[in-house]
């Protein structure tokens, strides 16, 4: 049923490890406006745990999140601004 | 006033701050401080301004590093003494963080160039040990409207407020009488001792603030002297308000 949101921007973060995979997140949802959806790649285990949470700490919404292949993908969608 | 991405890597746990981010700090590295006096309270401030990418830093310091100082002047290396304060700190600080552009300047802050060297700046960090120059810099950044980060040590205990032109009171709304102040509580620290620790805690503080202001954030403190005690540990604030008689800052100055 999930039907396919449009991406605007997308980071591939994968070999970056905590706290650079969310800085990279952040600066680049910094840039986008509301409403808009970044797509990040990042490696599975810490910063598959980490990057969703510190994303909606900021008040970001995850649109949806799992592995892609032996990565793992997020889809954020900006709020504010 | 865009971040290289070396600069993104050093200052990645401002970053990720919710009060900073990308834009804090940038807004950072296009500001710009003035620290007066690069002792027991600018040691602090100096290296924490310029470890936190602040764009400019200007000290001003008339003195050379003396072995009195090293207990508490943390700048400042066995092999330096003799040499000027401000440009060793300014070696210091390029040594720390090369995307800061920082001046030094050999001099005594007077009447004739105080304005000049507050003129532009974002902020300024009053490390400064005379009763003279304090009440000079807050008489200069009433006037060019740059918010001034007071601070004064003395044996166990310190002091530090934040003077906001115009939204808050300044130094002679609280000490109405600069003439009384050197017999106030802070004398300077040339007659009376001072833990070395307790001067790097106030500029550490200072140097919070100056940050604070520069990004819009927290609650700075603005008509409040925090008033630490390190003997017992005690942190207090007094709340002092302007006076509208005030010769700095009053509205019935006579301008
Ligand atoms: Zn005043």
């Amino acid at each position: 049923m999930n039907k396919e949101v449009q991406i605007h921007q997308h980071l591939h973060l994968v070999g970056h490890k905590c706290p650079m995979n969310f800085v990279y997140t952040k600066l680049k949802l910094e840039e986008m406006r509301d409403g808009e959806v970044l797509e990040v790649v990042v490696s599975t285990g810490e910063p598959a745990r980490n990057v969703p949470r510190s994303v909606i700490a900021e008040g970001h919404k995850v649109l949806e999140e799992g592995t892609l292949g032996e990565h793992y993908r997020i889809r954020i969608r900006k709020v504010g601004e | 006033m865009e971040l290289s991405e070396q600069e993104v890597l050093r200052y990645a746990r401002h970053i990720v701050l919710p009060q900073i981010g990308g834009v804090g700090q940038r807004t950072l590295k296009g500001a710009s401080a003035l620290v007066v006096g690069a002792g027991g309270l600018g040691s602090p401030a100096i290296y924490y301004l310029a470890a936190a990418g602040i764009g400019a830093l200007h000290i001003v310091d008339n003195d050379v590093v003396d072995r009195t100082n090293l207990h508490r002047q943390i700048l400042y290396r066995m092999a330096e003494l003799g040499e000027p304060k401000a440009q060793t700190a300014r070696r210091r600080v390029e040594a720390i963080n090369p995307h800061v552009s920082v001046q030094a300047t050999r001099c005594r802050v007077d009447d004739t160039n105080v304005e000049g060297l507050v003129r532009g700046c974002s902020v300024v960090l009053d490390g400064s040990d005379t009763a003279g120059t304090k009440f000079l810099l807050n008489r200069a950044c009433v006037a060019a409207s740059v918010p001034l980060i007071y601070a004064g040590v003395i044996r166990f205990e310190g002091q530090v407020t934040t003077i906001a032109p115009g939204v808050g009171p300044c130094l002679q709304c609280l000490f109405a009488d600069p003439e009384a102040f050197d017999r106030d509580p802070l004398e300077t620290c040339s007659q009376a001792g001072v833990l070395g620790a307790v001067a790097g805690q106030i500029g550490s503080l200072q140097a919070i603030e100056a940050l604070k202001i520069l990004l819009g954030v927290g609650d700075p403190l603005i008509g409040r002297m925090l008033v630490v005690d390190a003997l017992d540990n005690r942190f207090r604030t007094v709340p002092f308000i302007q006076r509208p008689e005030c010769p700095v800052c009053g509205s019935e100055s006579g301008e």
